[in-house]
């Protein structure tokens, strides 16, 4: 099952479970999505249940709000996280709060999903992987998966959550993983062991990191299209790396995170995303302060340089194998 | 090239008056009580094109309810009404000078505006939600929520239901019908329109109404929430409150001036209406029609409630910095509980007596939830919610992350 299909079917089972569940977005009803991910739901479960909405993403979250007030469950779709800033006041002042402001009389478990990230030449505004200014805001919970059967766990886990949800979908992984070796051919989920999906109502907790890669000599955290460019470094550095998937930035699964730099004594940090003030930073601070007296190295981060993401220079950009396997290197030699 | 073109200079709109001048509101079109017709409520919003251009009026200036809008209320309903309004006002400037001597940080009265909310709040039923925004308190007083139980707001006392978090006025009550307010200006109006939507979904009867001032309309949440409020003919009641103001800032800036409030809905194919907002009885019967017409499925109103602002912005406000001070005095639709007051003495249901001997009772009442709310505790003098506090509600479950911070904290 690809990552589109996950997502798909957790809506499903979602919708059938709980009535109270809401899908709308952007051409997400009859047409199913521009991606796929809500593609049959609305002849499934009726126009009520999954509709398209104008062309306004303060509006869908905004409504989403007001249905949540209610007593609805929405799971709202903006097309493209480049896209989600109009509604980013929706998100910050109301849904994050809502609950401390009202202590508890209104609640808003709402999820809002949006395709992130790069290395599919999408240029300035089909890119960006804005999580850091989501894990900045206090309320919400972030989540970013990595492979079909997290996307489907991860979501159901996010739907059933009594809080907002922010729910960033790595586009460049929705039909096979990606190492950043843009050169090579790619393989499906149909043929990668993530690919398998547990049927039904399965969720993945929410704050809980998996270990991607088991190793002794460095731990790499990493999330969404990274913890495969991180295997394909590791291979390629020929150093041992454990690599963490967080899947949930908040509330971070610190726990994890500690044990595994604790073994190692070194850190590499990776994220598509901007360097400055990005997500790596909040890494970079709570494994310097929990684990200070265990590094060997200084901690390293491998990132998207502070600029626009290009177009034309999307491999300049993009972290790919080989500036992850320097800092691999860097990291041992330290 | 050519000089055809005179430079082009940029219009910034400016109030007729300023600090010095004598307002002269003669130019104001005020239509006479009784002559905006009532149509059915499942008219086409094309069919009453006109109204957002005229104003519902009840009552006349001699107090007699002319017209179609009139005997919707009974005289008990009326005198019930003119008490919320008389609680309200008595309220406000009780916690304005409660602010004056420093036992709360913050308060907005409503001066002017009573008839808006305290009228509106009759023609919702139970289970019906408002998204208010900090100016209609009259909402939750013409609902019964406890005078006392807003003062531990206010006063972010160890009582206060919102345990300190919010800013003293930002009231929430789901029983009351009453949406947590929020600081952010226009959030709340399309939240309204989505709350409808979920009750259209659930297959419910009940309906939202919304709220906003008429500096927000220029908000972009206020276009939000008319696109979806239309498509999705949401059974929910939009209200504008056209106060003139926002802040230092007169209604001209957020461009009304040039056609009304109301005429925006005519864009979205939504029914608008301007109704005078000083007029208890138009105010209600127009919320009432407003209300019958979502809870029947004929989609949403827009309702310009046309009103003055007669107090300040707030208490860190001094209006005399930038407009008349003659100008509420002047305003031509006058006071709404001086225009209640008249009409019921007027059909033999009120006197100049039994008003005096209420406003009496009203203020004890109030004095006696100020005394009990101040026993409990005030901002100023301590007795507030616990440190501790601030931690939870953020999340249902705590996230260890916090837990850390709260012991760090030393709670």
């Amino acid at each position: 099952m690809t990552m589109i299909e996950a997502i798909r079917e957790a809506h499903d089972v979602a919708m059938t479970r709980d009535e109270r569940v809401v899908v709308f977005g952007e051409d997400v009803g009859f047409f199913g999505g521009v991606f796929r991910c809500t593609a049959g739901l609305q002849k499934k479960h009726g126009r009520a249940r999954c509709f398209d909405t104008p062309i306004n993403e303060s509006g869908i979250v905004g409504t989403a709000i007001g249905m949540a007030a209610y007593g609805l469950k929405p799971v709202v779709e903006i097309q493209f996280a480049d896209y989600v800033y109009p509604a980013y006041d929706q998100i910050v002042s109301e849904a994050a709060r809502l609950r401390h402001r009202s202590n508890g009389d209104f609640t808003c478990p709402i999820v809002v999903r949006m395709p992130t990230g790069g290395g599919i030449f999408g240029g300035q505004t089909h890119s960006q992987s804005p999580e850091a200014l989501f894990t900045h805001v206090a309320g919400l919970k972030v989540v970013v998966p990595s492979n079909p059967a997290d996307a489907k766990g991860l979501l159901l886990a996010a739907i059933d959550d009594p809080d907002p949800v922010i729910f960033l979908e790595p586009k460049r992984l929705y039909n096979g993983p990606f190492d950043g070796q843009h050169d090579q051919p790619i393989v499906g989920w149909k043929k990668h062991p993530l690919g398998e999906v547990p049927e039904g109502d399965v969720p993945v907790p929410l704050g809980v990191a998996a270990r991607f890669r088991e190793g002794q000599e460095v731990t790499v955290l990493a999330y969404g299209t990274m913890v495969y460019v991180a295997e394909a470094a590791a291979e390629r550095a020929g150093v041992d790396a454990e690599i963490i998937d967080l899947r949930t930035l908040v509330p971070l699964d610190l726990e994890t995170i500690e044990t595994s730099v604790q073994k190692t004594g070194r850190c590499v940090i990776l994220h598509e995303a901007t360097r400055t003030s990005g997500f790596g930073a909040e890494l970079m601070s709570v494994v310097q302060e929990t684990c200070f007296y265990h590094f060997e190295a200084p901690i390293i981060r491998v990132t998207g340089w502070d600029t626009p993401y290009p177009h034309a220079q999307e491999w300049e950009y993009f972290p790919g194998p080989a500036r992850v396997a320097e800092a691999l290197r860097k990291v041992m030699e330290d | 090239m050519t000089d055809d073109y005179a430079p082009l200079s940029l219009n910034v709109p400016e109030p007729e008056w300023r600090p010095g001048d004598v307002p002269d509101f003669s130019k104001f079109e005020i239509p006479r009580a009784g002559a905006v017709s009532r149509p059915p409520v499942d008219v086409e919003p094309d069919d009453i094109r006109d109204m957002a251009f005229s104003i519902v009026r009840v009552l006349r200036k001699d107090g007699e309810a002319v017209g179609d809008w009139a005997g919707a209320l009974t005289p008990d309903e009326l005198r019930e009404g003119l008490r919320h309004m008389m609680t309200l006002r008595i309220f406000d400037a009780r916690m304005l000078n409660a602010q004056r001597q420093g036992k709360t940080s913050f308060y907005m009265q409503h001066l002017g505006e009573e008839a808006v909310s305290c009228a509106f709040a009759r023609a919702l039923r139970p289970g019906d939600m408002n998204f208010p925004t900090y100016r209609q308190a009259g909402l939750l007083i013409a609902g019964g929520y406890p005078l006392v139980t807003m003062m531990n707001q206010i006063y972010s006392n160890a009582e206060d239901p919102l345990h300190g978090r919010q800013l003293p006025i930002m009231y929430s009550s789901r029983e009351h019908g009453f949406f947590s307010i929020s600081g952010n200006l226009g959030t709340q109006f399309v939240q309204s329109v989505g709350w409808a939507m979920a009750s259209a979904i659930s297959g419910d009867t009940r309906i939202a109404a919304g709220w906003i001032g008429d500096g927000s309309t220029a908000e972009s949440d206020f276009h939000s929430a008319m696109v979806f409020a239309s498509t999705y003919d949401a059974p929910v009641v939009l209200n504008i409150v056209n106060n003139q103001w926002a802040i230092s800032t007169f209604q001209g800036i957020a461009r009304g001036g040039v056609g009304t409030f109301a005429a925006r809905g005519h864009g979205f194919g939504i029914a608008s209406i301007r109704v005078d907002g000083n007029d208890y009885l138009a105010v209600h019967a127009v919320a009432k029609w407003a209300a019958e017409r979502a809870r029947r499925g004929h989609g949403p109103t827009l309702i310009e409630h046309v009103t003055y602002r007669a107090g300040g912005h707030s208490t860190s406000d001094d209006p005399s910095a930038y407009r008349s001070a003659t100008e509420a005095a002047e305003w031509p639709l006058g006071d709404p509980l001086d225009r209640l007051k008249m009409h019921l003495i007027r059909i033999g249901e009120w006197t100049d007596e039994r008003h005096t001997q209420a406003e009496a009772e009203i203020t004890q009442t109030v004095i006696a939830a100020q005394k009990e709310a101040e026993a409990i505790g005030t901002l100023a003098q301590g007795n507030i919610p616990l440190a501790r506090d601030m931690f939870e509600g953020v999340y249902e479950t705590m996230p260890p992350h916090l837990v850390r911070q709260r012991q760090e904290a030393g709670y």
